[in-house]
């Protein structure tokens, strides 16, 4: 699965990705899904003592066009983006940059144990999806009182 | 099964300039350049975009709505700044630039100039 880098020609990132990559293939046991970075959509997570945060990072693509799964504690969200560019089949139009993702992607990220999957809410809003899970009530944490 | 959402914390490259350029696609043609750029989770009124003598600047604030007291498990969008600079050709008309933005995507239109669209040159063969 070969991405394209999110961050073009930011030196550092570049860097930051090498070093990654590097780190990934030297790696004793590296995660089974393998690279967690650097793929299209870009997913922030987040953690709160109610709930689970995430937010894909999917600019331009339709909501109606996102397919999001949540399974056995694996969140899957796949769709597809188009290319504006024309195809290079002698038109007049040249193509000078080509940095953003097209086509089809799907990303997978696995979820703690505690999360309530029956209540999981998701937005869209300028390009970016947030979907929120709650944690189950039994795995809230309690103040315990001392008698 | 946990360990890609309780990753630990990598270390954080330091950079000057810690805003993250978007990643953007160009293409020309006979009338004008298109360029379209991904700023997701800008809101329209956070996004800026100036062109001054010459020179394209995209820059954008990203806003999420947080709940109060989220910890940060892991971040590919590290930073809540976008910005990109671009320098213009002359034959590009700077005052005519129209600007799109949906969804998180920029899309920006700079025609040419009147008398840079092109002609047909003909080659005279003696």
């Amino acid at each position: 699965m070969i991405y394209r880098t999110l961050f073009p020609r930011n030196m550092f990132a570049e860097l930051d990705r090498l070093q990654r990559d590097l780190a990934q293939a030297f790696e004793f046991s590296p995660s089974i899904r393998g690279a967690v970075r650097g793929g299209f959509p870009g997913i922030n997570v987040g953690n709160t003592q109610k709930s689970v945060e995430v937010y894909v990072f999917v600019p331009g693509v339709e909501p109606g066009n996102l397919d999001v799964q949540l399974e056995k504690g694996v969140l899957t969200i796949a769709g597809e983006r188009s290319d504006p560019l024309p195809a290079s089949d002698g038109g007049k139009v040249t193509a000078h940059i080509n940095e953003r993702f097209s086509g089809r992607f799907r990303r997978v990220i696995a979820l703690p144990d505690d999360i309530n999957p029956d209540a999981v809410e998701a937005g869209y809003r300028d390009g970016v999806l947030h979907i929120s899970i709650p944690r189950r009530e039994a795995a809230l944490p309690r103040r315990i009182t001392i008698q | 099964m946990t360990t890609q959402v309780q990753a630990k914390p990598e270390p954080e490259v330091q950079v000057a300039d810690s805003s993250l350029l978007p990643p953007v696609d160009v293409a020309e043609d006979a009338a004008g350049i298109t360029l379209y750029a991904d700023l997701p989770g800008v809101p329209k009124e956070r996004l800026k975009l100036q062109v001054e003598a010459q020179t394209l600047t995209i820059e954008g604030d990203l806003q999420l709505e947080v709940p109060e007291g989220t910890e940060a498990v892991h971040a590919e969008i590290g930073s809540p700044r976008f910005k990109r600079v671009f320098t213009l050709s002359r034959e590009l008309d700077s005052e005519k630039v129209s600007a799109d933005f949906n969804q998180g995507v920029l899309k920006v239109r700079i025609p040419k100039v009147a008398h840079a669209q092109p002609r047909k040159v003909s080659i005279r063969v003696e």
